[in-house]
């Protein structure tokens, strides 16, 4: 892989928030994530894409560990180093609860806990010993808040999280990515369920929480890279091909590959 | 351009298609009718011979000698105690394990091997298990024939339904709930008795009910242990007599339980007898519905706040 020149100009006053470092992963005997590398910058949105199976889904759940979940996965060289405190996400040592302390995330077909709406964005915080009813309610209401969905929501909390719209209800899992004040939220092709008004709405939001955390996308929609992102990967069999400012990737890529993917000629 | 004949053509494939349909659908109304209509002819046999001698005088007499005298309360007492014990046993070791094995076992050949033995032993027959816990219970523990060894017996009997069906209503649970959890930052713990449990209590309940509901007719297992067939007592109520009993000493006590009241009247000669046992019968299938009735409630009240 080749770090483009045009990523230094991109970088300007953004810090690096992680850094992928050649990093193996196994699914069983398959090789997944092939000595990916890659930087990800403060308060910025970084957008993975790739056709199915590239293996953007897999480099976005190392991230938070979710692969512990599953026996037979393997992180199995290099890590994801996280800035400013040098940690190794992927290090033995490291638990994986704590990082997904750290760093939340939101998937891809919204998944509301069959509890209240108040519930479901309290919940992050409950798990980290939060019992305080002001506290809760103050958090609870400035995630809602931060997810553009307070004023929709505001009068009926005690509903199930499950009555809202398709849209509403990924946008409180938002706030509840939101809720507990995360480092970097992970975004697993957020809209791919939803209608296009919705996933307008998911869009802004994102451009708008860059100010407050930084933010991992992945994408089978390049248009929708090329709307909300400052930074784009192109993953292809494993591999990370190209990754550079989204506009460079998207107006002059330096590879073959990915010019013909985001051209459609392939993928 | 279609011509009207091949329309007709068309016609008359559907219509030797359907007959199929029409075909199975008898053939599995039919096949409903064996197992329906079997327990309604049965259950309504019971009813008209046994309803009759249901009286309020059946329910507080202990059996007897005499058939119009007799009646079951040490019967149904012993019953509801057993069931006691059995669910308060069977409950809580059958979800710890079911649970145990769907979110905290590492997934190898041990719990391979574990997995297919919990399926096997629901197969066993109940009667060994009777020998079992006349070995285990009755003479090793020294909790003679009573209702502990009763209950704990039947507990062992149902404890693989328990755990097929929490393990069942686990894995009912989507994954990208389970994920959504442990994304907050949860241990398992935490997604267990916060999301696991809760969501799963529905299909847990389903399972319980089933498994009740075989254990309080299992008649082997309990004349294996030593229950008694004829029983004109009642166990000691907590803090009853003199010296006051206990709160548990009830769970050491002598006991018969419903069926083994029914046999007994059965293989009697006298032909009021076996109106008895009809009866009997029939407040044992009362209860059992009684049972299956409340789980169903129970089941759509938890189920009401819970959506995907």
């Amino acid at each position: 892989m080749q770090i483009q020149t045009g990523v230094e100009a991109g970088v300007e006053g953004a810090l690096l928030k992680a850094d992928v470092r050649e990093l193996d992963f196994y699914y069983g005997a398959f090789h997944a994530l092939k000595r990916v590398s890659m930087p990800i910058y403060d308060h910025r949105v970084t957008a993975l894409i790739g056709p199915s199976g590239c293996g953007k889904s897999t480099l976005l759940r190392c991230f938070n560990r979710m692969h512990d979940l599953y026996p037979g996965n393997r992180y199995a060289g290099g890590g994801i180093v996280l800035y400013p405190d040098d940690t190794n996400l992927l290090a033995p040592g490291v638990d994986p609860i704590e990082v997904r302390m750290r760093i939340s995330m939101v998937f891809q077909k919204p998944n509301p806990f069959p509890k209240s709406i108040y519930e479901n964005v309290a919940y992050s915080l409950r798990v980290r010993g939060m019992r305080n009813k002001s506290e809760l309610d103050d958090r609870v209401e400035s995630a809602l808040k931060g997810a553009a969905l307070w004023s929709e929501v505001s009068n009926r909390l005690k509903e199930l999280g499950a009555n809202l719209s398709g849209g509403q209800q990924q946008r409180l899992c938002i706030a509840r990515a939101l809720a507990s004040d995360p480092e970097i939220i992970l975004f697993d092709e957020p809209t791919s369920a939803l209608d296009p008004i919705a996933t307008a709405s998911i869009e802004e939001l994102i451009t708008e929480l860059k100010e407050k955390v930084t933010i991992l996308i992945v994408t089978h929609n390049m248009q929708q890279a090329a709307r909300i992102s400052d930074f784009t990967g192109y993953m292809y069999l494993g591999e990370m091909v190209e990754f550079g400012v989204t506009d460079q990737i998207f107006i002059k890529p330096q590879k073959k590959a990915t010019e013909d993917y985001i051209t459609g000629r392939f993928g | 351009m279609l011509k009207p004949a091949d329309l007709d053509a068309i016609r008359a494939i559907i219509a030797r298609a359907k007959r199929w349909d029409l075909f199975f659908s008898l053939l599995g109304i039919l096949s409903l009718m064996v197992g329906v209509l079997t327990f309604t002819v049965l259950f309504v046999d019971m009813a008209i011979q046994g309803v009759p001698r249901l009286s309020f005088d059946f329910f507080t007499s202990f059996p007897s000698r005499r058939a119009e005298n007799a009646g079951i309360l040490s019967a149904w007492v012993g019953t509801i105690l057993v069931m006691l014990v059995t669910a308060l046993s069977a409950v809580p070791l059958g979800v710890a394990a079911g649970v145990y094995l769907e979110e905290y076992a590492p997934k190898n050949w041990m719990t391979d091997i574990i997995e297919i033995n919990i399926s096997n032993l629901a197969g066993i027959p109940s009667i060994v298990y009777g020998l079992l816990a006349l070995g285990l219970f009755v003479y090793y523990f020294g909790f003679g024939q009573s209702i502990l060894s009763a209950g704990l017996t039947l507990a062992l009997l149902i404890l693989p339904v328990i755990i097929v069906a929490t393990r069942e209503a686990i894995r009912a649970i989507p994954q990208s709930i389970h994920e959504g959890s442990y994304a907050c930052g949860a241990t398992t713990w935490q997604t267990v008795s916060d999301h696991i449990l809760p969501y799963s209590s529905a299909g847990i309940l389903t399972g319980v009910i089933i498994g009740m509901a075989r254990a309080i007719g299992e008649t082997a297992p309990i004349i294996t242990i030593g229950a008694l067939t004829f029983i004109a007592f009642l166990p000691t109520a907590p803090f009853a007599g003199d010296p006051p009993a206990g709160l548990f000493d009830w769970i050491f006590a002598p006991f018969t339980v419903m069926p083994i009241q029914m046999f007994n009247w059965t293989s009697r000669p006298e032909a009021a007898f076996t109106v008895n046992a009809a009866a009997a019968g029939f407040v044992l299938v009362f209860m059992t519905l009684a049972m299956n009735g409340l789980a169903i409630y129970v089941r759509y009240r938890l189920r009401k706040n819970i959506k995907w």
